[in-house]
């Protein structure tokens, strides 16, 4: 049960994620609002291999895991026929960071280019955590990973987070979100918005991964709160093209406050935290907070 | 000197590609070759080199093949899923006569398959590929001091023909870790004129003739006969290895199952084996001589019997040929004793 939000679980229990996995509890709060009458495409990734194992498979609805590139473009084969066969469902999409910002970023814009009624939610824990916490597109300025590690002529990753949800939102698609399992009903409430809208849906969710940023299981959500406080992460959406409804934050809290928390930044200096904190600071300018 | 140390299949690779003069890495991650590219992260900049993370397999080998024309000598690895995403930019170097060196550590497949299960299911792969005719080497190694030995032979072959290399291990390579005493290797020089120092070269995926397209069958022909000649009949691409040459058993044995044999050899009398270290071109000569007295030769191999039927088509009626296979785990020394009875 979580306090307001339907009871039927759709995702369920028994399943092989880390203890603390943020990501299982997004997904299973994304289920309650997608419903029973849902299929789901999901790309390689955590989600894919801790949900579906023989005898520990979490899914109440028909699953469907393709290779790691293409889940947008079988969701668009799906949406098609299923239209042309006369059959409703919501068709949902399931991928982590590395599935959407790097290897089925095409697969992801064409599906967003040809506007197919899918709901592509992202999964986002900044690495690919499955294969042993490799960098992505979408893993943060400075943060440690097995390929990006930090030494004295490294400070770690040297590339920013890819902006994928300004990305995806210049596809012209009716509805982008963000969201952070931290905010359950927020979380809920974009899901839910998002199948109101017809053509394609994207939802991007930060996922808080103890195993991957190194902090304790009983910390994500915690942490994932600490992402929206600093302005480090903006919950947002934009509606038909206008950013509408930017989470406020009540006390602002400065970025070391939050890196400090994770072993993947414990390497950093002062001058990269300010850094950071600029990443920040730019954040709370461009959303007005 | 001589100086032990417990080294790891994934690890090997890397320590030989960077004695060998490697100094550019691109890759993706992919479980069971990520070892490879975790090393490379760290040493790299430690050389002077170059190490970077691309967004998929398909851009990591097109990366090392343009870091190539550059100037650098340059490799990927990956594993099946990723092996598959390779292929056109395979046919591209062979065809461009680009150096790049791929290291496809076997996992099982189809698909996704098992990732953290061994297997020789791409043997076929490494050889056909890419689409349209074309050469290619593809050399196996069977241990980790095989591992470090034929990289830096990849290397070495890749500069000097101008070709792309294929270097197949496995899961249980890749992963496993030995006692060796690594020998010291030869830097590879580049050998191909290289972007950037005055020359208007020009490079194309096209059938061409020094750089620039043909259309014309006849040259076409000449072309891609000159491709294979170039590797077929180079007299230092193929490598093998024969033990108890007079047995009239023999164990035709390529990466991991060769472990196995030596396994046999131990507890079977009159048995020999012919351990092929470069698969493909196949090494038919060698083959054919070591077989002439030979009555049975048993093929194991990690997949649904793939090289067997090279074999056979090299020794004919000669004798008998037997495959062994196992699949998503090494084949066990009891499964071929119970053919050798």
């Amino acid at each position: 049960m979580i306090a307001g939000l339907p009871g039927e679980e759709l995702f369920l229990q028994g399943h092989t994620a880390c203890a603390g996995c943020s990501q299982a509890l997004a997904v299973r709060i994304a289920m309650k609002a997608l419903g029973r009458n849902t299929i789901v495409c999901l790309a390689t990734g955590c989600l894919e291999i801790y949900s579906t194992q023989y005898r520990r498979c979490a899914w109440k609805v028909p699953v469907i895991h393709m290779l790691f590139e293409n889940a947008p473009a079988v969701a668009s084969g799906i949406e098609v026929a299923m239209k042309k066969l006369g059959k409703k469902a919501n068709i949902a999409v399931f991928a982590g960071d590395g599935a959407t910002a790097d290897i089925g970023f095409g697969a992801l814009s064409g599906m967003l280019e040809r506007g197919h009624n899918v709901i592509y939610i992202c999964i986002d824990n900044e690495a690919y955590m499955n294969t042993g916490i490799q960098r992505s597109g979408s893993t943060p300025y400075a943060a440690y990973t097995t390929t990006s590690p930090p030494g004295k002529v490294s400070i770690g990753n040297k590339t920013f987070k890819k902006d994928l949800p300004s990305i995806v939102a210049a596809h012209r698609i009716p509805y982008v979100a963000t969201a952070n399992p931290s905010y359950p009903k927020d979380l809920y409430k974009k899901v839910k918005k998002a199948m109101d809208f017809d053509g394609a849906k994207y939802i991007h969710i930060l996922t808080p991964c103890p195993t991957g940023w190194g902090f304790e299981s009983n910390e994500s959500i915690e942490i994932g709160r600490l992402a929206n406080e600093t302005a480090l992460w903006i919950n947002y959406e934009v509606v038909n093209g206008e950013i509408t409804d930017v989470m406020k934050i009540k006390e602002k809290k400065l970025v070391e406050e939050y890196l400090r928390r994770q072993a993947r930044f414990r390497h950093l200096s002062k001058k990269e935290i300010e850094e950071i904190q600029k990443i920040a600071d730019e954040n709370a300018r461009i959303f007005g907070l | 000197m001589t100086r032990m140390e417990l080294v790891q299949g994934n690890e090997a690779v890397v320590k030989a590609a960077i004695n060998a003069g490697c100094r550019f890495y691109a890759g993706y991650p992919i479980t069971p070759s990520s070892e490879i590219m975790h090393l490379m992260a760290k040493e790299m900049p430690r050389v002077g080199g170059v190490f970077i993370q691309m967004e998929d397999e398909i851009t990591s080998i097109a990366a090392a093949i343009g870091a190539s024309m550059a100037g650098k000598i340059a490799m990927t690895a990956t594993s099946g899923p990723g092996f598959s995403l390779m292929q056109e930019n395979i046919g591209y170097a062979a065809m461009a006569e680009i150096p790049v060196v791929i290291v496809d550590v076997m996992r099982v497949g189809p698909s996704t398959g098992i990732p953290t299960a061994p297997s020789q299911g791409d043997v076929m792969q490494a050889r056909y590929g890419s689409h349209g005719d074309y050469p290619i080497i593809v050399l196996s190694p069977s241990d980790v001091l095989d591992s470090y030995v034929l990289t830096a032979k990849a290397f070495y072959l890749a500069e000097k023909y101008r070709t792309p290399v294929i270097l197949l291990t496995d899961e249980i390579i890749g992963h496993m870790r030995e006692s060796v005493n690594l020998p010291n290797i030869e830097r590879v020089e580049k050998n191909m004129p290289i972007l950037g120092e005055g020359r208007k070269l020009h490079y194309t995926g096209l059938a061409n003739e020094n750089g620039f397209a043909i259309y014309e069958p006849e040259k076409y022909e000449r072309l891609i006969k000159r491709l294979f000649n170039k590797i077929e009949c180079a007299k230092d691409v193929i490598s093998y290895k024969i033990e108890n040459p007079d047995a009239k058993t023999m164990i035709f044995a390529y990466g991991s199952p060769y472990r196995t044999a030596k396994a046999v050899l131990k507890i079977a009398k009159n048995v020999g084996i012919f351990k092929a270290e470069t698969v493909f071109p196949f090494p038919e000569r060698a083959l054919k001589k070591a077989s002439k007295d030979v009555e049975k030769i048993i093929v194991p191999e990690m997949n649904v019997g793939k090289i067997v039927n090279e074999v056979k088509r090299v020794v004919g009626d000669s004798c008998q040929v037997v495959s062994v296979t196992k699949l998503a785990q090494l084949v066990d020394p009891q499964a071929i004793l119970k053919v050798i009875e």
